[in-house]
């Protein structure tokens, strides 16, 4: 075989790896939502319990992922789970929004989610959710329902 | 009568060992020069191309229908497994990252020493056993700049590439499996993966492995065939070690590598 033939396929089987690596970095991995951080800023909330709640989770407002946890902290002082949420810029939340940890689907992942509030003054970069509501842990909810159903009787 | 037999089991022992320890020594000595010799590549990127085609483009084929087949039957797994907890939309969580962390080097490590790998191994075996490698030397051109290098750092460069697209190939193999006959809905399938797959920890932990499988693999097999007995049978002997030894040393390079970078 002569050396242009050879050069086209090596080229066609680079080009192909390259469009390889660009599906793995964007459609498959989040890559992607690394990029726009630019007008990101960070609000904390603090937790009694947050559950199955992980780094990168989502979070949500009224369904729609407006950022994701970033960093999960213990506040040793007030024995409470500190949870770092990053949101994207181009998305405000008036000073009394809540955040509550809630499960997609019975058993899916955790997320947060925000209510907003009605303030018309808006959290800003370091600001800290007040009313928060703690994840819903199942084993408790079921110790809870047989501990009412053995009083009952 | 005693004695001496088993005195001869010793020394034979004893031999076996030996050669053994200098195969090693003699094997990463080889090493050393074909890692000297790699910059004369640079001047001659001809040959690199060349070699490039007969290891990565020659291989292409294999990969991708694998890797589509191994996409597909992961899915199909996953989905039997998943559907019993009403977890069906994990499926594409569970492809994705069996893929990216586990099988995709790992596979792409095996099919190279069993399509490339052996390939080397007889080429340059069969260039020894007809004196070609001592012709060159005799007219002054290294064999080892001339032959080995270009095809070592082809092997090095064509595994991760092969890598990527036997990832993409099988994450696409698992889509269609599960979007179009197991009912998974497209949206779900993606934004699944995405939530929970992370560049740094996920594909590039995958990609330094595959580095370090093409390495291995091709050291071994340039190694084999630059050192089998020239014959016909050291020939044949070499070629299987190429792909006994570079299988095995796959799989044990992937259990050390899962337990440093997936330190779970």
């Amino acid at each position: 075989m002569n050396t242009r033939n050879i050069e086209i396929l090596v080229g066609a089987f680079v080009v192909l790896a390259v469009i390889a690596m660009v599906m793995l970095s964007l459609k498959v991995s989040n890559l992607a939502s690394y990029g726009d951080d630019g007008d990101a800023y960070e609000i904390l909330a603090q937790f009694d319990n947050i559950g199955g709640l992980k780094e990168r989770s989502p979070v949500s407002a009224g369904g729609v992922r407006v950022g994701k946890v970033s960093a999960i902290s213990y506040n040793n002082k007030e024995f409470t789970a500190v949870v770092t949420m990053q949101i994207e810029g181009g998305y405000e939340f008036p000073v009394d929004t809540s955040a509550s940890i809630l499960t997609a689907g019975l058993l899916g992942e955790q997320y947060v989610g925000l209510s907003p509030g009605g303030d018309e003054e808006n959290l800003v970069a370091g600001g800290e959710i007040d009313i928060t509501q703690s994840a819903l842990v199942l084993e408790q909810v079921i110790g809870q329902f047989l501990y009412s159903k053995a009083q009952e009787e | 009568m005693i004695v001496d037999k088993i005195l001869n089991k010793l020394q034979q022992t004893g031999y076996k060992t030996l050669s053994r320890f200098s195969r090693v020594g003699r094997g990463s000595l080889f090493l050393w020069q074909v890692l000297f010799s790699l910059p004369y590549i640079i001047k001659r990127p001809g040959l690199l191309v060349r070699q490039l085609y007969y290891v990565g483009v020659q291989t292409l084929l294999i990969i991708l229908v694998a890797g589509l087949f191994v996409g597909m039957v992961l899915a199909l797994q996953a989905y039997i497994v998943l559907v019993d907890f009403g977890a069906e939309d994990s499926i594409s969580l569970m492809v994705s990252l069996s893929i990216l962390r586990e099988l995709g080097p790992v596979f792409t490590g095996l099919l190279f020493a069993g399509r490339a790998g052996s390939a080397l191994t007889a080429e340059i075996g069969l260039m020894k056993s007809t004196e070609q490698l001592s012709g060159m030397e005799m007219m002054a051109v290294d064999p080892m700049k001339y032959i080995i290098a270009p095809r070592f750092l082809a092997g090095v460069i064509a595994v991760p590439l092969l890598t990527s697209i036997f990832m993409a190939i099988a994450i696409l193999g698992g889509y269609f499996v599960a979007t179009e006959m197991l009912g998974i809905y497209e949206g779900v399938f993606w934004s699944q993966m995405q939530n929970n797959v992370d560049f740094y920890t996920d594909v590039i932990n995958g990609m330094i492995k595959s580095l370090v499988f093409g390495f291995v693999v091709v050291w071994i097999a340039v190694f084999e065939g630059h050192d089998c007995m020239p014959t016909s049978e050291g020939l044949g002997q070499a070629t299987t070690r190429t792909v006994v030894h570079g299988s095995l040393a796959v799989l044990g390079l992937d259990f050390i590598l899962t337990a440093l970078m997936f330190n779970v």
